[in-house]
This record gives C-alpha cells, structure tokens and sequence, in this order.
C-alpha cells in the first residue's frame, strides 16, 4: 500500500517533469543555441582574425580592439552614439510627459488621440524612413514645400552633416513618442486619486500638485522609461541604415551600424564582435541599474 | 470639481479659480489632441498623396499637400518595380513562423512556469530572465556564422530561427496565468483533464486577451524586422518587404516618390488594418507591460 503510492507518485512527478520539459524545452533550446552559445562565442570572435570569405581564424590577443578603438572615426562614433541616445531619450520623456499629462483628462476622442499617437510604434521602421527621406526632401519634399511660401530655404537634411543627426532624431522620436506617452498615461493613472485630494486638502496649487504628487508618483514608470528608451535607441539601426547609411562622412554613424558595417561591409566577424561586446556591456549597465532600481523599490511578485 | 456651496466670499473665488484652470486645462488637451493628429497625421497624409500624385506633381517645384489629379498607376507601378509578390509570400511565411513559434512557446513556457510541477523552477524562470538582456544585435555575428554553418543562409528557417525563441512574451504571459484561480485548474484536474488539455480548454481561453497582445506584438515584430533578413537573405526572391522596399531607394538618387509611396503603403497598410482591428489589446498590453513591471 504505502510502496505503491510512493511508486504512483514517483511516477506523477516524472510525468510533470516531461511535460515541464516539454513544455519549456524548445523555448530554452533556441535561447541555448541563439542567446546564450553566441554571447560566448561572441567573446571567443573578439580575439579572432575570423575571416567571413574564408571561414577561419586564429587567436590574435587585443589587435582587434586596438584596431577598432584606435580608428579615427570611433571616436566620432561614440559621440554620435551618446548625442542620438540623450537628445532621443530626453525628447521622447519630455514630450512623452506633455503630451501624457494634457491627454490624462476626460476628453473627447482620447483614446483615439491615444492610439493614432501610438500607431507609428508599430509600424516598420524601414518603411518610416523611406516616407521621411521623402518628407525632407530638399527639392520636392513636404518641409520644402512648407517653408517655400516664406522664402526659407530648406535644408539638405540628409546629405549635410549638421542636418543629418537631427534628421535622425526627429525620426527616432516620432517614431517612438506614442511608445512613451502610452506609458505614461498607464503611469499616471496608476497614482491614486487620494493623493491629489489630500494634497489639494493642504492648499498645495496646480503645480505644487505636479511637483509632489505626480513626479515622484510617476518615478518607477519614468525609471522605466528611461532604460528601455536609452536601450532601444543603441538598437536602432533600421531607420540610419535606410536614411543616411551612416553618413554623411559618418555624421549619423552609430555603435550598431558601425558593428554592421564591420561585419557586413569589412566582413570582420572580429571586430564586430569587439563592437558587439561594447554594446553589450554597455546595455548590461543600463540593465543592471534598472534591476538594482527594482529590488529597491519593487518586490517581485 | 464637484460644485461646493461655500460661505466665504475668499473661498467662492478659489472655486471659481479651480473653475478656470480647469477650462485652461481642459482646452490645453484639445490643443495637445489637435497637435497629436497633425503630428502625425501630416506625414501619413503625405504618403497618401504622394502615392496618388502623378510625377508631374511629385516633380513639380511647388509641391503641393493634395493631389491635383489622382491616380492609383504609381501601386501598379511600385508592383512591377521590384518582386512584390515575392516580397509578400516572404513576410506572410516568415511572419507566420516565426510568430506562431513565439505565441505557441510563450503559452506553453508560462503555462510550465505557472501550473507545472518540476524542482529548481526559479532556476529556469531566471534564466529566461537573462535571455531577456541579450538583445538580438549583440549576438547578430556569431548568430549568423551558425546558421552559414548549417548552410540555411537566404532560406526561411535562416530567418526565422535565431528569433523564434521567447522571453517578454512569456513574462507576460506568466504574470497573467497567476492571476487565474486555483479553482478552475483544479476543477479540470478533477474532470480528468492532463496538462496539455488544461492548457487548452481552460487557460488559453480564459487569459485569451493576454495571448491576443502577445500574438500582435509577435506579429509586428516579425512582419517589421530589418537588420537580420536584411543580413541572411542574399537574393531578390528571398527578401522580406521592408528590406525589399529599401532596396527601390537604393538604385540611383532620382527616386520616383510616387512609386516609392505606394510600395510603402504595401508594407504599411497591413500592419496598420490589424492595428485599427485590434489597437486596444496592443495599447493596454503595452501599458500594462510597464506598470505592472
């Protein structure tokens, strides 16, 4: 009796663990092979001579990271790198909040305002950029046509290396400003309504409102934001690749098309990976801030 | 504002000041709706038109917002310009794969995660978990050399394969199986019910709206991805459409505006019909993703 109910649960806790396996396995297989294998692999290609045309390598020590930091474009990479992050970042949560906070009140058609805003999030970022080389255009484009009635020259967006950066960025965060003000609305209506009226209570003003209740209410959403938005942007390669291809003379040449470029265009699976490492100890930075963030203010449910 | 009778002529006026910076208020949200929709309303306008236009009036040096006589030649253009139909058999296939293998993992990974016993669970949560902070570019080259070592460069399996794999998809799933009482899985234990059949008949349908928004956010995802079939497709036949539409742009510098808009709208339009079906689920998911955490 007591043997035999040991052996049928014996036998259930097997059938539960095939089934977990099964269940999960596939999933956890491809991450094996996909995620988990490359990142490694990626550390072992960094040190490589690996030559795509003749598939083989050996170890070289550092050379590729010296080749690779001691170039004379990195440099101008980087800052392009940090100049698209910040000024997309701050722009998207600047105007994010605005737009959020104005939305955030019974109004006719919000959500529809909501979702229009949103719709470009989901669209694809090559095809954005294609409407937008059009859009800027310096002969025959929407900003020319604008501007032409004032008698103000437009600006050749994309082929003037001052131009071309902000052209970028104003793609980005169009682009991606629905993403954010969506969040933000969720973050706001998730701030209890006590709150504004205890505040309102203790004479606190419109702004002292803001101030007080509403920032500090909003700053787990707004942490949030920033590190997906920061880690989104060093992903963003669709709309430079099809806009400017890095360019003018590398004014919009960032870390992941310059890893693209490396592998693709130099076909140096080496420096690539020192490039692709980069980014990933960057973003595991930016990671790791949030998860520290969380553990304080979040318990794990 | 609820309407408060008050003594003090001091207090009516702090009501009536409440009044007026609640109209302000309200008229900013007017004013910030109205900027949204030009915002964006002004580029899709453009498309639109662009597409419409004849090239006389793309080319003409006063361009115009509205198309003076439209047309629809530029779509039958744009579909003779490059290999549409080749372009829309790949996304439909590659997009289908590759979100139906997403959707399909993701249930039955937070089903597991949630309902299926096995020792060490955490474990496996954690390192979906870290799977999670890997992005797709930073494994892009050996990704790549891996599936030149299986010799599926330029094939279906080659694009689909290195993204089938799930993390965000499970988590949110995961979070919203938990929130399913205990009761209704164990009164189909009790019908006699296995695991896949619970699965089946009593969570999918039950957190339907979960899986929804994870099956559309798959869907676009994988209908809009560039950068790693634009690497591993080698020929025409095997392009995706956004990396086929960029392609009509590369040729020379005097690009045809009016055929380019029209190919784009082939790839904007369906992502755009599905979004009009089904904006909710995307926009609470979504919303929902980052509150909840």
């Amino acid at each position: 009796m007591q043997f035999g109910n040991i052996a049928l649960a014996v036998r259930r806790d097997w059938r539960e663990w095939l089934t977990f396996i099964a269940f999960v396995g596939p999933n956890l297989l491809l991450f094996g092979i996909f995620t988990y294998y490359p990142l490694g692999q990626n550390a072992v290609l960094a040190f490589s001579n690996y030559n795509l045309i003749t598939r083989s390598g050996e170890f070289i020590g550092l050379r590729n990271f010296d080749t690779v930091f001691s170039s004379t474009q990195f440099g101008k990479i980087l800052i392009n790198t940090f100049v698209f992050t910040v000024a997309s970042v701050t722009l998207l949560l600047v105007l994010g909040l605005m737009i959020a906070l104005l939305l955030n009140q019974k109004l006719r058609g919000r959500n529809a305002a909501r979702s229009i805003l949103f719709s470009p999030t989901i669209l694809a970022g090559a095809a954005i950029a294609i409407v937008w080389i059009y859009i800027f255009d310096p002969r025959f484009g929407f900003i020319y046509a604008l501007l032409r009635p004032f008698g103000i020259a437009a600006p050749k967006w994309l082929t003037d290396p001052n131009w071309a950066m902000p052209a970028i960025i104003i793609v980005y965060v169009w682009k991606n400003l629905g993403y954010a003000t969506v969040i933000f609305i969720a973050g706001l209506q998730a701030i209890p309504r006590e709150l504004y009226e205890a505040a309102r209570v203790d004479g606190a003003g419109a702004l002292d409102r803001f101030w007080h209740v509403t920032l500090p209410g909003l700053s787990p959403v707004m942490f949030f934001l920033v590190v997906t938005t920061i880690l989104t942007s060093f992903q963003a390669f669709d709309i430079i690749n099809v806009m400017t291809k890095g360019g003018p003379v590398n004014a919009t040449n960032t870390l992941i098309f310059h890893l693209y470029e490396l592998f693709f265009v130099q076909s140096s699976a080496g420096r690539a990976a020192v490039v692709a490492l980069l980014l990933f100890v960057l973003m595991m930075v930016v990671t790791l801030l949030q998860v520290r963030y969380l553990e304080r203010r979040v318990s794990y449910a | 504002m609820r309407d408060i009778v008050l003594e003090s002529s001091g207090d009516r006026r702090l009501v009536t000041d409440q009044r007026v910076t609640h109209i302000t208020q309200r008229v900013m949200g007017y004013v910030a709706m109205f900027a949204v929709v030009l915002i964006i309303g002004i580029p899709v306008a453009w498309v639109l038109s662009g597409a419409l236009k004849t090239n006389r009036e793309i080319f003409s040096t006063t361009p115009q917002l509205l198309p003076a006589n439209p047309t629809f030649e530029n779509f039958g253009k744009a579909w003779r310009a490059a290999p549409f139909d080749r372009f829309y058999l790949n996304s439909f296939i590659t997009t289908l794969l590759g979100a139906g293998a997403e959707v399909i993992m993701a249930v039955t990974t937070a089903y597991a995660l949630v309902f299926v016993r096995f020792p060490k669970r955490d474990w496996v949560f954690i390192l979906l978990l870290l799977a999670l902070m890997v992005p797709e570019e930073v494994v892009i080259v050996p990704n790549y050399l891996t599936i030149a070592g299986w010799r599926m460069v330029n094939t279906y399996p080659g694009i689909v394969l290195p993204g089938a794999s799930i993390a965000f998809g499970t988590f949110l799933l995961r979070q919203y199986f938990r929130t399913i009482p205990p009761d209704l899985i164990d009164a189909a234990k009790v019908d006699g019910a296995g695991h896949l059949r619970t699965l089946l008949s009593v969570v999918v349908p039950v957190a339907a709206p979960a899986v929804a928004t994870t099956a559309l956010l798959s869907i676009t995802a994988k209908w809009n991805e560039y950068l790693w079939p634009l690497l591993i497709t080698t020929t025409e036949d095997m392009r995706t459409l956004p990396v086929g539409i960029s392609r009509l742009l590369d040729q020379e510098g005097n690009t045809e505006w009016g055929v380019v808009m029209a190919a784009t709208l082939f790839v904007i339009v369906p992502v755009m019909l599905i979004f009009l079906y089904a904006q909710r689920f995307v926009v609470d998911g979504i919303a929902s993703g980052a509150v909840k955490g």
